[in-house]
């Protein structure tokens, strides 16, 4: 019996190691963000909408957003829009949109052409704060906390599931019922 | 004379894959002083390239790749040091951008798993050689030899 034991041992390390390697591999695409649970980067960039004024990330601290990562030049953000129509219209919790890398006036179009969803949108030409946000791939979606931390990180297109599963119910917990 | 000719034809060949290397190079950022063209290049080589993930930055044409090349030359060029820049890359990215890996808490059993399972060979094999011994004293019967006898 006792001669079975090290073997045994071995081999149930061994199963643990490779269970958590195949759960954490950065080869389902989704790497985690280093910034969860951390305070959201800074930024102050011209808003695409109204170059006059500046969109600052720290006007935004005090309530809940959404922080979307997108671009003309991408297409599965055009696959993601109409999600993020929905989102704008169940009001629950403001999309603020980094148009990252892009040119401005296919950017106005895209958005009076499909419809825009963000309350304001920050114009990333050099895509610096895009960096600052570890994004590596358009779209992006970062749910930031009234405090200012960001508690969620979706990579890719948004989708309803994200949506209701993910989150609705972060965002929902510390919202008072009925607002 | 057939020599000669040799000797030409294999410079040719030499020059061209010379030119070629040049052609194909990604990066072709130039740092006023050697020393931190050197850092520069053993940094971007062993950054990954977060969009192709199995490419360095220095190998990688895409505009991710160069924005994060830009950042390296601009921070060495400020004067940062080798890990200020691993962890400015780090805390935006998160370890994994590093190809290196850094020592830390979370991944301390992966550093020492090599010494421990030497350990652990070198007591299983030193236990076969005790028992192994052990039968051979209590063992009287002659050897016998194959194909000697």
């Amino acid at each position: 019996m006792n001669r079975f034991l090290l073997p045994l041992g071995v081999f149930v390390l061994l199963a643990a190691v490779l269970a958590i390697g195949i759960k954490h591999s950065p080869d389902k695409g989704i790497i985690a963000s280093p910034l969860l649970g951390k305070p959201a980067p800074q930024f102050a960039l011209p808003n695409l909408t109204d170059p006059a004024h500046v969109v600052r990330s720290s006007d935004l601290k005090g309530r809940w957003y959404l922080f979307n990562v997108w671009g003309t030049w991408c297409g599965e953000c055009r696959a993601e829009h109409d999600m993020l129509l929905q989102v704008h219209q169940a009001a629950v919790v403001p999309l603020i949109g980094l148009d990252w890398k892009d040119d401005d006036a296919q950017a106005l179009a895209w958005l009076q052409q499909l419809g825009n969803p963000y309350e304001s949108v920050a114009a990333d030409r050099a895509g610096r704060t895009a960096i600052d946000w570890g994004v590596y791939g358009a779209p992006e979606t970062f749910l930031v906390n009234p405090q200012g931390v960001v508690v969620y990180k979706h990579v890719g297109a948004l989708t309803y599931q994200t949506w209701t599963r993910e989150i609705l119910p972060r965002v929902s917990r510390t919202t008072p019922a009925g607002s | 004379m057939k020599r000669l000719r040799t000797v030409v034809a294999v410079g040719v060949m030499l020059a061209a894959l010379g030119a070629g290397e040049a052609v194909w190079a990604v990066d072709t950022t130039k740092l006023p002083d050697p020393a931190l063209q050197e850092r520069y290049s053993v940094l971007t080589h062993e950054l990954r390239c977060m969009q192709c993930q199995n490419e360095s930055l220095a190998d990688s044409p895409v505009d991710l790749a160069a924005d994060l090349r830009r950042e390296v030359r601009d921070q060495l060029l400020a004067g940062k040091s080798d890990d200020d820049v691993r962890a400015w890359m780090a805390a935006r990215y998160g370890d994994f951008i590093l190809f290196r890996p850094r020592y830390s808490w979370r991944n301390a059993w992966l550093w020492g798993a090599p010494g421990a399972l030497l350990l652990l060979g070198a007591l299983v094999a030193w236990r076969i050689v005790r028992q192994r011994s052990t039968l051979l004293a209590t063992d009287y019967e002659p050897i016998e030899e194959d194909g000697h006898s």
